[in-house]
């Protein structure tokens, strides 16, 4: 994982409460076996029209939205299942973070473990982007705040593992295994019980 | 102030291999992992690129259910795969396991199934164990007194490679239910009332346990559907203390323990519970004995109202898109909508139970004609048991399809969905928009109301039918 310190960018919307796993990615798009190429089906049958081309009045098919790195989106984003081709093809589209006033715990663990930022801002911040689209921000990771055209700031929450794995782009499986040897006296102890 | 432990405390305390801290993550050791096609290959890959190991291939048990067609094989043994691609994921399966050295329930095993219905089956899911799976419905297995939640493919590599997760403790939140459930109130119909009490989001964050006399009354197959949707609001897991239903349930079962082994597995598990001066981070009390048989009728599985109330007022512009999604009027009533497929099955809903259950108010009807009906056991054992007490031949002998084990319709990865328009009534467990396939409008229901749907050809009520039988 590249370490991720800062993300400038602005703004896509979609302010839709609830927007699911299968918006984001339907099932039939799940019988790959690689984790590349999944951006073109991304909102795939919200993206495109029934004949294949995309829907203009789609907010990430405006001409605006094009390199937008940032999606704000409505309330409880990414409920549903636990595919992580959810973060994989949001990354794959180019979005390198999601903002919202609540987000699903198995996507949001999902999206942090492959670079995708996910947090949570309060209400007021949070309907304040949904009213700003196209707004362009900075994201600092590090001071755990995004800094808005103004010069005010939001700031948010991470967990601090989380924070730091991001920042150093630190290999999870590869922190686990530093353990091994708990893991031995770990299950060493449970046999003997 | 101190106070007594809850099962979730209990359990995770049992498999901390290293506490968090400030600045890192539990390392929790995980007992069972579950693995299926869809949310492996990409991990087995990982393993392969690094040169590591599956650690504990014995606490690893797989099968494939997503991709797999529901039709049996023709006459040359060929199965009718959606695509070239999904035979090639199952296939994949198959090498990886095999590689591996990790046990495969495939195509000649009597235990392939959805894999949140052969872990309990096979008596692999068992009390006061950590159980994990690349799929969100892992929260059925909690009806057993397991700590079980979905995870995504990179920690299915994790556990792959070191049978241990990065975790933070989650909160707990008590789900007390009281009272006696009415006739034709099924365990489906209970837990989308929950959800529609506590929210598509109430969940996030927690641990649900439910407790209370209803839930003790539940059997094990009704509590795996409480537990099975706790997800749908947004708590990774759901438990239910095991008694000595769920002891009963496991005696004798292929993983279950044997002997000397299983007196002392009673005594374990027995004291998983609880507390009773526990401390729950939140709770709410549901009273049972006033729920009605339960339909959604939005596109979450929050919105869901009963059969004998109307369809409320949406509440903002999301709710207003998600009634004209599903061309559902509010103000009225959902009985009488006209119903294009009924689907019975899923990790919620397709277990022997239930099929006794949809069987039983089937006999002597028939299936309109304008409903298909979709009948898929959550295994091929319980496809086995049914076919002996004779369930296919109610089913077919209705009109209904009688097909092979798989995932199916829930999630329509294998081909089967419905058309644009069309609107299903499913005992599965979400409604989201295009689930069962882009245009198609998903009701959730218990299988008493599919099955009475289906003979009227449009929603129905099952009591009418259920009172019509008694008399």
């Amino acid at each position: 994982m590249k370490p991720l310190t800062h993300i400038h960018s602005r703004t896509v919307v979609l302010p839709h409460e609830n927007i699911d796993t299968d918006r984001i990615i339907p099932a039939r798009f799940l019988t790959t076996t690689e984790r590349t190429g999944l951006g073109k089906s991304l909102f795939n049958d919200w993206r495109y029209r029934a004949d294949g081309t995309p829907d203009p009045d789609f907010a990430l098919n405006k001409p605006e939205a094009r390199g937008c790195e940032i999606l704000v989106a409505g309330r409880n984003f990414g409920c549903g299942s636990s595919r992580e081709h959810a973060p994989w093809a949001l990354l794959d589209f180019g979005i390198r973070a999601v903002l919202s006033s609540e987000i699903a715990d198995i996507f949001r663990g999902n999206a942090l473990k492959n670079g995708l930022l996910a947090v949570v801002l309060s209400e007021s911040e949070h309907a304040y982007l949904l009213a700003h689209p196209g707004i362009e921000l900075t994201i600092d990771v590090a001071g755990g705040f995004i800094e808005l055209p103004d010069g005010g700031r939001f700031t948010f929450e991470l967990e601090s593992f989380a924070r730091h794995c991001l920042l150093s782009g630190v290999d999870q499986l590869g922190f686990i295994m530093q353990n091994a040897s708990a893991i031995d006296a770990f299950e060493q102890k449970r046999e003997a019980a | 102030m101190s106070s007594g432990k809850t099962l979730l405390d209990k359990i995770w305390d049992a498999h901390v291999v290293r506490p968090e801290s400030e600045t890192t993550p539990a390392i929790l050791y995980i007992d069972l992992h579950l693995v299926h096609e869809v949310t492996s290959p990409q991990a087995f890959s990982e393993l392969r690129a690094r040169g590591l190991n599956v650690r504990r291939p014995e606490r690893t048990l797989s099968t494939f259910d997503h991709s797999t067609p529901t039709l049996p094989a023709d006459a040359k043994g060929q199965r009718a795969y959606v695509t070239a691609e999904a035979a090639s994921q199952v296939a994949q399966l198959e090498t990886n396991t095999k590689e591996f050295g990790v046990e495969l329930h495939g195509w000649d095993s009597a235990h392939r199934g959805i894999v949140h219905v052969i872990g309990p089956e096979l008596g692999a899911t068992q009390p006061g164990m950590t159980i994990v799976c690349g799929d969100s419905h892992t929260s059925t297995h909690g009806a057993f007194g397991a700590l079980a939640f979905g995870i995504g493919t990179t920690e299915v590599g994790h556990v792959l490679a070191t049978q241990c997760l990065l975790q933070r403790k989650p909160k707990s939140f008590a789900i007390n239910v009281h009272g006696k459930l009415q006739p034709g109130v099924t365990a489906k119909d209970l837990v989308l009332h929950i959800i529609g009490t506590i929210g598509v989001n109430g969940g996030t964050g927690y641990v649900l346990e439910y407790r209370g006399d209803t839930i003790d009354a539940l059997s094990m197959e009704e509590r795996m559907t409480v537990c099975n949707m706790s997800i749908e609001a947004g708590a990774r897991a759901g438990l239910i203390a095991p008694d000595a239903k769920t002891f009963e349930y496991l005696k004798g079962r292929n993983r279950s323990p044997q002997g000397a082994a299983w007196d002392h597995a009673i005594a374990a598990w027995s004291a998983l519970k609880s507390d009773r001066d526990a401390h729950f981070d939140r709770d709410v009390n549901i009273d049972a004995s006033k729920i009605h048989p339960s339909i959604t009728y939005g596109t979450h599985p929050g919105m869901v109202t009963t059969l004998d109330a109307l369809v409320p007022a949406a509440a903002n512009a999301q709710e207003r898109r998600a009634l004209d999604y599903m061309q559902v009027q509010a103000g009225k009533s959902m009985l009488g909508t006209p119903v294009d497929i009924v689907f019975l099955g899923s990790c919620t809903n397709s277990r022997l139970s239930d099929l006794r259950a949809a069987a039983d108010l089937l006999r002597g009807h028939h299936v309109a004609s304008r409903v298909r009906m979709l009948v898929v056991p959550g295994s091929e054992q319980i496809k086995r048991d049914a076919e002996k007490e004779g369930l296919h031949e109610t089913f077919r002998n209705a009109g209904a399809e009688w097909r092979e084990a798989g995932c199916s319709m829930c999630l329509g990865m294998n081909g089967d969905i419905g058309k644009p328009g069309q609107l299903v009534v499913s005992t599965s467990n979400r409604n989201f928009e295009g689930r069962q396939g882009p245009g198609v409008r998903t009701v959730l229901a218990s299988p008493l109301v599919a099955v009475a749907s289906a003979i009227a050809g449009q929603i129905a009520d099952p009591r009418e039918l259920m009172a019509e039988a008694a008399a």
